[in-house]
């Protein structure tokens, strides 16, 4: 039985809490027990609590499948980019490096590449990817277009990515703001490599009224502390 | 007698705590389970909806439990590895004795002797020192029925006063105030009603790590065009992009409602009908808030005067509305007065028991509402009765088989029991699911405490900081191995169901208290054969108190999926017995009958209306000073639970976060010659810690934050304040005044311990 093709996978790093509860799932996946397929990482600690989770994007032209000299890497006529086959996978690493996610890892001891397969043990049968299912902020989301378009008024999904001259169309959708959806047809992933988080994402609205200091704009809320 | 055996590290090479692993049937792809046991997570107090695959009596793995309304699936780092507490190597399967000349200080011991030298030894000390000489100790995360037991074989079968409990640590301030100000206290609304509403305020609580689930309600809320605001001196993963931050300087949270509430009144931004109607005291408080202007109110607490007026326009003008707080603002020797702030708040505004505005505490433990309302808190008894009303002590006496003369009075709160145990009044002490020696402040103190005792006893399933001071430890169970009922966050009270059986000699927690009533020869009341007896007499216990439970079955639970409180036997208002009451998700609605106002309003007081408190500030106690010029505070990680005797021995939670490190600002960082990673040692009047920096700009600059959940020279609670509330007597775990320096040298620890030790 193949993936429902109404059900699509979302993610909106913007409701990531960094929590890791989609990490410590993933690893109860009853084809990889005891690894972990999902990255979850901090931006920049040091300035945001910002965390990314990057699972497998399942892209319409892998580049994983289309680097490995070996052809271990096949994704099924529903679409979903499967780990490498056992058999055929010979270690070399070319998906790793080529992955322009860095989703796939190369299990050394194993010799083998492993990556996220959508939990097709669970998709496959109508039920939700472990992740998605157990993700306490829905970070990750699991459902068709109508309910994202329901539960996420702010947001719109996007699933072209540009990456230097690549351009990449995933099944994975990722959730932007929905004004930037409208006015940009993908996401720049190079240009967005040079913005750098702020400890809030938000600036401090002021009130209108008041006859305060009426400077909008982002500030270090901390700026008056002494210490 | 009470001194450490052996070295501790002789102890902890025995009894851990070492991390499990997945292994053999809980690694394999192909091992099916047997069957799935739908139940609820063991760690906070939002009690997740979850089923664990059992196998050949092990938890094996689990399965999300989709249609369990609260969480519908979705769990937390801990509810998915808490499957791994179970068949642990540490796991405590025999009774100990404590014994010196043992390399681990503890030898085995038959269950039945242990039960027996436990009773001698009650009898001896009651028999020498009078009944009060004995205390016992309970915790929140155990079943109601367990606390319900707990609190009868105190007060019945050991008759002595002092009982108290781990939610002294945790939700009493909360507790208190709701009772001061509603006459009830829970949760006013179920979390779905959380979504649609205009303005969240979150008030001290880092909600993404210490109740995730509700991260998403929240986040929900937003979607549909909610603001939220978020008050907290660290930029939390809600504060990230909350709409409105405020960065309140640490205890000073009641200044910041006070001066919230002054700019509602003067701009009028009130409920005047509903103030007038349903309440009584705005004009004392209003009184009070006079003296808290714009500027004072910016000054004490730190919070820019334009973040002020935002969040008191945005509160004010709003249609609907949800206030939440959680410990930030309740670990406070002014906890009271803070949650009493945010309650003016909320009837200043008026909105209150509609479906889309409410006021809730986020608990913190798995029965956190549950554990404090029958019978184990010092002041209590069954079904939030106060034991000190000559008729409540009367109804419970029926309800128990004895005379009122017999019930002892009110004990002390779990802090001052320790000081008795100091001042040589308390000499013997049994206690389950509380470890004070972590997670007390002060505890160097507490260590000293338990040194003093004849004799302690300790029900646990691991052998947890504490106690390693015991002279016999009683093998209880696990979560898993057991059923009951517990009551989350919302006030909904749900079902615990038994997924395997307890191994070796190991008892259910309530078996073992009635096995000590048997060996003392006084079993009366104590000779229940299962959890649900426990519960048809807790109904009864509980029926005609404000926290009713009387209309609660087990069926009804699973038909429902769980069941609010209050649940009525009979119609509070004709006396005549229904059986089919659904329960009440939502508190105060305008026109609903409860008993105590009889009709006269929505509020649990006879004349039903709500009560403005004047809830005053003051600093905190030991303060920041020019010796100690830092603010100190404390909390959770996500990946573990309070003092970590479950999840520091759960390996997949301990990697995610090995160790503590103490969180500070660059700013302050750089000024003290400190850079990330670095060891630096804290220090405040009562002692030191030597931790790795973790340097970060999303925490105030004269502020730094350890997380509590480890033992020994690793705890927080070393250096924290011993000041409590007078009121709830919760201690001041949020602030107190400390001063930070690099540190020489690595501590001792380092070399000698694993991270979770």
């Amino acid at each position: 039985m193949p993936k429902p093709d109404y059900l699509h996978f979302f993610i909106d790093p913007n409701r990531c809490i960094g929590c890791e509860a989609c990490v410590q799932a993933c690893s109860e996946c009853d084809t990889h027990r005891g690894e972990s397929m999902i990255h979850l990482e901090y931006v920049n600690r040091a300035e945001s609590v910002q965390t990314v989770p990057v699972v497998c994007m399942h892209c319409l032209q892998p580049t994983c499948a289309e680097v490995c000299p070996a052809d271990a890497i096949k994704r099924t006529a529903d679409g979903v980019v499967q780990s490498a086959r056992k058999p055929r996978c010979i270690a070399c690493g070319n998906c790793v490096v080529a992955c322009p996610f860095g989703v796939p890892e190369l299990y050394e001891d194993r010799k083998i590449m492993m990556k996220c397969d959508m939990c097709y043990d669970r998709t496959s049968v109508g039920k939700k990817p472990m992740c998605a299912t157990v993700c306490p902020s829905q970070a990750l989301f699991f459902g068709t277009r109508e309910q994202i378009e329901q539960l996420r008024p702010l947001s719109a999904p996007v699933n072209t990515f540009q990456f230097g001259n690549q351009t990449i169309t995933t099944q994975v959708f990722v959730m932007v703001p929905r004004a930037l959806a409208v006015s940009a047809a993908h996401v720049d992933v190079a240009a967005a490599m040079d913005e750098h988080p702020r400890s809030r994402a938000v600036s401090l609205k002021v009130v209108s009224s008041s006859g305060l200091d009426a400077t909008a704009g982002d500030t270090d809320p901390f700026a008056d502390v002494e210490v | 007698m009470a001194h450490l055996p052996v070295d501790p590290i002789r102890i902890i090479e025995r009894f851990g705590p070492h991390l499990s692993a997945m292994t053999g049937a809980r690694l394999s792809t192909s091992v099916e389970p047997e069957r799935l046991v739908k139940t609820h997570c063991c760690f906070c107090g939002q009690q997740c909806g979850i089923q664990l695959k059992v196998r050949d009596n092990q938890v094996i793995g689990f399965e999300p439990w989709e249609d369990f309304p609260f969480n519908r699936g979705m769990l937390c780092p801990k509810g998915v590895k808490r499957y791994l507490q179970g068949s642990h190597p540490d796991r405590l399967t025999t009774a100990l004795q404590r014994d010196p000349s043992s390399p681990s200080g503890f030898t085995a011991m038959p269950y039945a002797q242990a039960i027996a030298r436990v009773a001698s030894e009650i009898t001896r000390i009651q028999q020498t020192h009078g009944t009060a000489a004995m205390a016992v100790l309970g915790g929140a995360s155990l079943t109601t029925e367990k606390t319900y037991l707990l609190g009868k074989f105190a007060r019945v079968c050991l008759k002595t006063p002092f009982i108290d409990y781990n939610g002294r640590l945790c939700m009493v301030s909360a507790g208190a105030a709701n009772k001061k100000a509603f006459g009830i206290d829970r949760t006013t609304n179920p979390w779905s009603d959380m979504v649609g509403t205009e303005v969240i305020w979150v008030a001290g609580s880092n909600v993404a790590e210490c109740s995730p689930i509700t991260t998403n309600y929240i986040w929900q809320a937003r979607e549909q065009g909610a603001k939220v605001i978020v008050q907290d001196p660290r930029i939390t993963p809600v504060a990230r992009t909350c709409d409105l931050y405020l960065p309140v300087k640490p205890g000073r949270d009641a200044a910041l409602f006070a001066g919230v509430l002054q700019i509602m009144i003067e701009r009028d931004w009130l409920d005047h009908e509903f103030i007038r109607d349903y309440t009584t005291g705005f004009e004392q408080v209003a009184q009070y808030c006079r003296d808290w202007t714009l500027s004072r109110t910016a000054d004490v607490t730190g919070v820019p005067q334009r973040a002020l007026m935002q969040a008191a326009e945005w509160w004010g003008t709003a249609n609907t509305s949800f206030l939440f707080h959680a410990r930030g603002i309740e670990h406070h020797s002014n906890g009271v007065q803070n949650a009493l702030g945010t309650i003016n708040l909320v009837l200043a505004s008026g909105r209150i028991g509609k479906p889309k505005s409410g006021y809730g505490t986020i608990v913190g433990q798995g029965n956190g509402q549950g554990g404090r309302e029958h019978g184990q808190k010092c002041d209590q008894l069954p079904g939030w009765r106060d034991i000190s009303n000559p008729d409540h002590r009367r109804y419970i006496a029926s309800v128990w088989g004895i005379d009122e003369q017999d019930l002892p009075g009110p004990g002390v709160d779990a802090y001052e029991l320790f000081r008795k145990i100091d001042r040589g009044e308390i000499k013997g002490l049994l206690s389950i699911c509380f470890n004070p020696k972590v997670s007390l402040p002060d505890n160097a103190f507490i260590t000293r405490c338990l040194e003093k005792l004849e004799f302690f006893v300790s029900i646990d399933f691991f052998l947890n900081d504490t106690a390693w001071h015991a002279d016999v430890v009683l093998p209880g169970s696990l979560h898993e191995e057991d059923e009951g009922t517990v009551t989350q966050v919302e006030g909904r009270i749900i079902k615990i169901n038994k997924a395997i059986d307890c191994p070796g000699e190991a008892r259910q927690d309530w078996r073992i208290i009635q096995d000590i009533a048997q060996a003392l020869d006084r079993p009366q009341g104590f000779t229940f054969t299962q959890p649900r007896e426990i519960f048809e007499e807790l109904r009864v216990a509980s029926k005609g108190g404000v926290a009713d439970y009387s209309g609660v079955t087990y069926e009804k639970i699973t038909q429902q999926l769980g069941v609010f409180w209050p649940c009525y036997s009979e119609d509070p208002k004709t006396g005549a017995p229904i059986e089919d009451h659904p329960g009440t998700p939502r508190l105060f609605e305008r026109g609903s009958y409860n008993p105590v106002a009889k009709g006269s309003g929505p509020f649990y007081f006879p004349d039903g209306r709500a009560r403005f408190n004047v809830a005053e500030y003051l600093p905190p106690v030991d303060d920041a000073s020019a010796e100690y010029p830092i603010y100190l505070t404390t909390g959770r990680v996500v990946s573990q639970f309070l003092s970590g005797t479950q999840t520091r021995r759960i390996g997949p939670l301990v990697r995610q976060c090995a160790e503590p490190r103490i969180e500070m600002h660059p700013r302050l960082a750089t000024k003290l010659g400190i850079a990330d990673g670095d060891w630096a040692t804290a220090e405040t009047r009562r002692g030191t810690i030597t931790l790795k920096a973790l340097v970060v700009t999303t925490i105030r600059p004269d502020t730094i934050f350890i997380p509590y959940h480890w033992p020994g020279r690793k705890s927080a609670n070393q250096l924290t304040v011993a000041a409590l509330d007078p009121i709830s007597k919760i201690p001041q775990y949020k602030v107190c005044g400390c001063r930070v320096r690099k540190a020489d040298a690595a501590p001792e620890y380092a070399a000698t311990l694993e991270p979770q030790q």
